[in-house]
């Protein structure tokens, strides 16, 4: 069995020599449930607790909880603080206008190519919470900093590493909730998707990463273990990064670094809906976007042969070819499915061919999510 | 789950089951289905191959990754386990007793020569560090 295939998926192993990993306060949590812990980015993970199948299925029929504490939550503190995020992210975040409203961006550079995507929290005029994955906080709050120099010099940039978080995802991940931290109920039963509040130390906010119901959780470092302990408690599973990938993938969300980088601009990103090129608003990256239109597009597969699609894998169309940006197996549909680069003339319904090995695999082109609440859409 | 005794192995974590008509049979171990996680796929060799010892043959796939399948000697493949078609997880549930591809050697001596279960006890052992 050759070791080269086993390190081909580039989402989990990161190589990082002689480099320390970075723990979360639920590292000794993890390897108490028997998690298979790896490198993810530098950060020691919890892969698997067993059965990554399993722990799919177990998110979207009932409940579980994924540790996500290595993303980086960063405070926005300030006056100007909004003025500042105008000109910063590629979103409009004037369409935050009440407390605890969230809103998915990209940061973009010049070229207009995606820094980081992240969620930005609206707390007040002086005060914006955002969130950033793991593998890119450091370069994402320098790239702040940088800018703020010259736009917002008085702005505060905190990042709170002192917080951890945990994500509560699936059908029956309120109930559970409410059962792990009796008093939640009353204040987050009425909690809006995409909407968080803040309670004393801890922000709940009604989002995630799966395509289900379902809430992420901070809280300070020290509260982690016990909050875990009273959700495991309440019969919420602990999920590793390997179902985490299969159930964003199925809910067709991207993942930074497989589906957009630095080099890949949002509109090819499958991301135009997240960028707001209307308003007279300038913003980092709008003048290279308006200045080269989209010639790809990110686009769902469906496998027709046996086999399993992966990143990087070549699509051959009747347009020229594209790539496979993230692949695998769908637990839910039980066949492969993949979001894929392609030119723009490729249309919904078409049959494409991807190279896998020697092989030409035939794949249907299809509007992504795959899945969404429990529900096939493809 | 410690390596059957009755079984030869490899450098790239087969294992190799002598038949009793002298053809043998191949597997992934133990420590291999733990790496790879939950097998999905399965790719058949072609039958009728002749193919040189450590030549790529079968595919195993599980939801995170895809890793080739090597023949342990040299030899012609004479059939695949097509049981695995439709249930790809007995691989991962009993990998010792899940054979994927049959092979006919050229020489019984090479099998002969492949590492028993403690020198690839070793080698696992020397991996992880």
């Amino acid at each position: 069995m050759g070791r080269s295939r086993i390190f081909l998926l580039r989402l989990f192993y990161f190589i990082k020599a002689n480099m320390t990993l970075q723990t979360t306060p639920l590292n000794a949590s993890h390897r108490a449930m028997n998690a298979k812990m790896v490198d993810f980015g530098g950060w020691d993970m919890p892969l698997h607790y067993g059965s990554q199948l399993e722990e799919h299925k177990q998110v979207r029929t009932d409940a579980g909880m994924f540790d996500v504490s290595h993303m980086r939550v960063v405070d926005l503190k300030g006056e100007g603080v909004r003025d500042f995020l105008r000109y910063l992210i590629a979103n409009n975040v004037d369409k935050l206008q009440s407390t605890g409203k969230a809103l998915y961006s990209c940061m973009l550079n010049p070229e207009g190519g995606v820094i980081d995507d992240l969620i930005v929290y609206f707390i007040n005029e002086t005060y914006f919470r955002l969130v950033v994955n793991a593998g890119t906080a450091d370069k994402d709050i320098a790239w702040m900093q940088e800018q703020a120099l010259t736009h917002a010099p008085k702005l505060q940039i905190t990042p709170r590493t002192d917080l951890a978080m945990i994500a509560v995802q699936g059908p029956k991940a309120a109930e559970k909730l409410w059962e792990a931290t009796p008093g939640m109920k009353n204040l987050a039963s009425d909690l809006k998707p995409f909407t968080a509040f803040e309670m004393g130390a801890m922000f709940v906010a009604r989002t995630g990463y799966t395509g289900e119901d379902g809430f992420e959780i901070m809280m300070p470092v020290k509260a982690a273990a016990f909050f875990w302990d009273a959700l495991a408690k309440a019969g919420v599973k602990p999920i590793g990064l390997g179902a985490r990938d299969t159930l964003r993938l199925e809910a067709g969300m991207n993942l930074y670094g497989n589906d957009m980088d630095e080099t890949i601009s949002p509109l090819e990103a499958g991301l135009a809906w997240t960028v707001d090129l209307k308003s007279e608003r300038d913003f980092i990256g709008k003048a290279a976007l308006l200045a080269k239109p989209a010639t790809r597009k990110l686009i769902g597969l469906v496998l027709q042969d046996k086999g399993v699609l992966r990143g990087h894998q070549v699509v051959k169309t009747a347009h020229g070819d594209g790539e496979i940006t993230s692949g695998t197996f769908s637990p839910s549909l039980n066949q492969s499915i993949a979001m894929a680069r392609l030119p723009n003339d490729v249309q919904i319904g078409d049959t494409v061919q991807v190279v896998v090995r020697d092989k030409l695999l035939n794949a249907k082109v299809v509007k992504y999510p795959f899945v969404r609440n429990g529900k096939a859409l493809v | 789950m410690s390596n059957p005794s009755n079984l030869k192995y490899t450098e790239s974590h087969e294992w190799v089951k002598t038949e009793a008509d002298g053809s043998i049979t191949i597997g992934i171990t133990q420590h291999a289905q733990e790496l790879l996680g939950d097998m999905v796929f399965v790719e058949s060799p072609e039958i009728g191959l002749k193919v040189n010892a450590k030549e790529e043959c079968a595919v195993v796939e599980s939801v995170k990754a895809a890793a080739d399948v090597y023949a342990p000697v040299a030899g012609t493949i004479t059939g695949f386990n097509e049981a695995l078609n439709d249930a790809p997880e007995k691989i991962n549930e009993a990998p010792f007793d899940t054979w994927i591809f049959k092979m006919k050697p050229d020489n019984a001596a090479d099998v002969a020569a492949l590492m028993d279960a403690a020198a690839y006890q070793k080698h696992v052992d020397s991996e992880a560090h």
